[in-house]
């Protein structure tokens, strides 16, 4: 254990309860200390207990449903719960917080711990008051026994530090007995958050604390020609120009005044490369070198094709997308000439660390990063980055600096959700079931997440000339369909390089792939004159697939018909959706139902139905806050979001340029119905619900006009180009 | 010369230069931390304070022009006492990250200030230029419309 982590619990006088993972589970997290025995738990001696988690609060309320794990195992209230998230001298190594997989799989061991603890302090108290542990129970933070016999978790821990490496597991919980998993219990982070007072990382101060802005090239791959310090020498705040290879900062006493040195610096920039242009989009896909994988084959889908009564073929489109947080990234960094300190919203606290160590020259473990929570990241944005600019310039400077990204430099700079080609084959047998199935997905890498070996992963270290390290992953995020067809085959061509930098968007490839799979089942649907829905069942088999659409079904109180609507003069329309994401995570049925302004183009979604199956339900509202915040974010991305660049940079660079929606577009309702599956484990939420939506829109639109949608964003221009 | 403002009802001698906007000084001068950099454009919200009755964007505000008392989130109500829409974010659950959450409530405190009881249509016409990238738009309209029937 280390000193940090020691020093707290020996403070704090507290019970430690370690269990151990799984060694290949460590071994696969990095972690170093794996004989040590993990610490998960403390309970100090005034009852509160303390929950270390290697994940962290990306805004949406996990840290609650975590906390409701722990109440529930250690019989403890939800209050007395509290987490430290993405420490790492405190927290253990479980990996970054991607893929809606906190409660997926970082949950089960927290709960694991939990239900440990409970027993440890059963066997404790036990021996104390001289009866078997069996005749024991812990209700409140408090153990009880025969004859009146009482004593609480404080008592027990009393006497100081406890070291208990556990030699049992407690059991834990059936769903019949549990009383706070499943109940939506308010989240922990609300009040500070009305009140303003919540501790994001954009508040953080430190003592001698300086403001540092990083000034950027214009273009992709310039370098710098030279610095002109003397353009700010005249400024007030202690200007300090640092340049380091490409990259240049400065740095001022107050943010202000850093903010007016970095617009004033004189920077001249040479050279660089000349992007293709957004309208160069998707045929550049297609023709990009790319690494061809075969992701899945069943019979002979050629063979198929050629015999089939009816084939059909489309091309779907997504261009780049962006998170778009609200809050710029911000990071601060005290680095030191043998250790540093940084504070960051990043989403992977251990590869953070060990690339922005790498970045400054110092070993690992002699840089301790402490996660705070910043505004919502919906993926990787531009965190981590400016993690690096905060840390390079306090080097620099010798003094803990603070960094927040400009509007322009969040738009500009975060890594991008990559644009996407997916081109679809099908063919139908005289009876309307697909038989064949040929799809070929077009793709640049969904992932460039910071690591250790490979510092150029972030904006500084590249700036420095440093190595990078990409490998294309999340492109085949459902680009498997959930159907069984008896002859398919899904084709993954992998873009060795992006036009523009790309990385995680919430969902990876699945919006994308959903897209094209969904809305092509719809289109097949239509060729052969049947209800979308049934079309959809007669190809699915899974219990829990099926359930998610018959339940959508009747929420929206579906119309079984074929599409398009006979009567097209309302301009109303309806469509569906399904996904498993990521073909192994919750499962998603959905309706929309949509208005068409013929005369404008405008598509305004009115209603959003949603059936929804993530296993076992920790927090009913913290899942329909998911849902909701999906439903929204995915619509905004159907309905407006394009990422533009010109032939130097990207030219979305403020809420006018890449809008998202607002309030009056939003829909009316989003009706969610969940399925609770007490005897499943849970399944994450935070995305699922995302992929569906753009079809499901798509499918509306072609309902109410009988016109395809096979690019997003359904602009009004669009819409009216396929009306016409 | 120092500037003086009025805030949360607290007078203040303000350090900074009179062009310098209002949100740095409330947030690194004053220490009030509610409202947020979201842009420095006008265009997010995420910044908004009360000049006397009126909701205006921080950020883009020079400190210098300052001429009526400000109010921000801090100064609107307390965890003991809240401001009705305060409490009706909290009953309904009204965010995710919450960045933008003093933002929506400054404004929506301001539009019930003039309309005590807005329409669907004049709710979401205040609400406009107040972004929300977690998609809780739903519920804030609900959390405002509770705070109007409460009120």
């Amino acid at each position: 254990m280390n000193r940090s982590r020691r020093d707290f619990l020996e403070r704090s006088g507290a019970l430690v309860v370690s269990f151990g993972l799984p060694i290949e589970a460590l071994a696969q997290a990095g972690q170093p200390a794996t004989q040590d025995l993990d610490a998960w738990l403390a309970i100090a001696t005034d009852g509160h207990v303390t929950a270390f988690c290697g994940k962290v609060e990306l805004g949406t309320g996990i840290e609650t449903a975590l906390a409701q794990l722990v109440a529930e195992e250690l019989e403890v209230a939800v209050g007395q719960v509290g987490l430290v998230m993405g420490d790492t001298e405190r927290c253990p190594d479980q990996g970054p917080t991607v893929g809606s997989r906190t409660l997926q799989s970082a949950g089960p061991q927290i709960r694991q711990a939990a239900a440990d603890a409970r027993q440890t302090l059963l066997n404790t108290a036990a021996v104390r008051l001289g009866v078997p542990a069996a005749s024991l129970a812990a209700k409140d933070g408090v153990v009880t026994g025969p004859g009146g016999l009482r004593v609480s978790y404080a008592e027990l821990v009393g006497g100081g530090r406890l070291d208990a490496k556990l030699a049992t597991r407690g059991r834990l919980k059936p769903s019949a007995s549990m009383t706070v998993i499943g109940k939506p219990i308010p989240r922990v982070d609300l009040p500070g958050k009305v009140h303003g007072s919540h501790p994001y990382i954009q508040n953080l101060a430190v003592p001698r604390m300086r403001h540092g802005r990083v000034v950027r090239s214009p273009r992709a791959g310039a370098t710098v020609a030279a610095v002109d310090a003397v353009s700010v020498a005249a400024l007030p705040g202690n200007v300090r120009v640092v340049g380091l290879g490409n990259f240049v900062g400065v740095v001022a006493d107050r943010e202000e005044q850093a903010i007016a040195a970095a617009a004033a610096l004189r920077v001249t920039w040479q050279g660089g490369a000349e992007l293709p242009g957004a309208e160069a989009l998707p045929a550049a896909l297609k023709a990009a070198p790319a690494t061809e994988r075969v992701a899945q084959v069943n019979g002979d889908v050629e063979a198929a094709l050629a015999t089939a009564a009816r084939t059909a073929s489309a091309e779907y489109f997504v261009p780049f997308q962006m998170h778009a947080s609200i809050g710029p990234a911000c990071a601060v960094a005290d680095v030191r000439p043998d250790a540093a300190t940084l504070w960051s919203a990043t989403q992977s606290s251990f590869l953070t660390r060990a690339s922005v160590a790498s970045l400054l020259g110092l070993a690992p473990d002699r840089v301790r990063l402490i996660w705070v929570e910043g505004s919502g990241c919906y993926g990787h944005n531009g965190a981590d980055d400016v993690t690096a600019d905060a840390a390079l310039l306090s080097q620099a400077v010798g003094a803990p600096v603070r960094v927040q990204w400009t509007r322009a430099d969040e738009h500009g700079r975060e890594p991008k959700g990559p644009a996407m080609a997916i081109a679809v084959r099908g063919g139908l047998d005289a009876r309307g079931r697909v038989v064949a199935w040929d799809s070929r997905v077009y793709s640049p890498t969904h992932s460039s997440r910071p690591d250790g070996a490979a510092p150029g992963n972030l904006l500084a270290g590249a700036e420095l000339g440093l190595p990078r390290s990409v490998s294309n992953v999340g492109a085949g995020r459902n680009a498997r369909p959930a159907y069984r067809f008896a002859n398919d085959r899904v084709r993954l061509s992998l873009l060795e390089a992006s036009v523009l930098r790309t990385s995680a968007l919430r969902g990876l490839g699945s919006p994308q792939n959903t897209f094209a799979i969904e809305s092509f089942m719809d289109e097949l649907a239509a060729v052969v004159g049947v209800d979308p829905i049934a079309f959809r069942l007669r190809h699915l088999q899974e219990r829990r697939a099926v359930a998610v659409l018959e339940e959508v079904a009747k929420l929206a109180r579906w119309d079984p018909r074929p599409s398009p609507r006979g009567d097209r003069a309302t301009g109303t329309g309806r469509g569906a959706a399904f996904v498993q994401y990521d073909n192994s995570g919750a499962y998603v049925g959905m309706a929309v139902e949509v208005r068409v302004d013929r005369a404008s183009g405008k598509v305004r979604v009115e209603r959003v139905y949603v059936a929804h199956d993530c296993g076992l339900i920790v927090n009913p509202d913290g899942v329909r806050n998911q849902i909701e915040g999906n439903v929204i974010q995915a619509l905004s991305r159907a309905l407006v979001e394009e990422v533009r660049f010109d032939r130097q940079a990207v030219t979305s660079l403020d809420w006018a340029s890449y809008p998202i929606l607002r309030f009056s577009d939003v829909p009316d309702e989003i009706t969610i119905s969940l399925i609770d599956r007490r005897d499943q484990p849970s399944l994450g939420a935070g995305e699922p619900a995302t992929s569906p939506v753009f079809a499901a829109v798509a499918n509306a639109v072609f309902d109410a006009t009988g016109a395809r949608l096979r690019s997003v964003p359904f602009t009004p221009e669009r819409v009216k180009a396929a009306l016409a | 010369m120092a500037l003086t403002l009025i805030v949360n009802g607290k007078p203040y001698a303000v350090a900074a230069a009179p062009e310098t906007p209002l949100l740095y000084v409330l947030r690194n001068e004053l220490g009030l931390l509610g409202p947020k950099f979201g842009c420095g454009l006008a265009q997010c919200g995420a910044c908004t304070v009360h000049v006397g009755d009126k909701a205006i964007r921080a950020c883009a505000v020079p400190v210098g022009t300052i001429a009526a008392p400000v109010t921000t989130i801090e100064g609107l109500g307390t965890p003991e006492r809240p401001h009705p829409l305060q409490a009706a974010f909290i009953a309904e659950q009204a965010a995710q990250c919450g960045y933008c959450t003093s933002g929506m409530v400054m404004t929506a405190a301001a539009l019930l200030k003039e309309v005590a009881r807005p329409t669907d249509a004049q709710l979401r016409a205040a609400l406009d230029d107040n972004l929300c990238r977690c998609g809780a738009h739903l519920r804030i309209l609900r959390a405002v419309r509770r705070a109007a029937r409460s009120a």
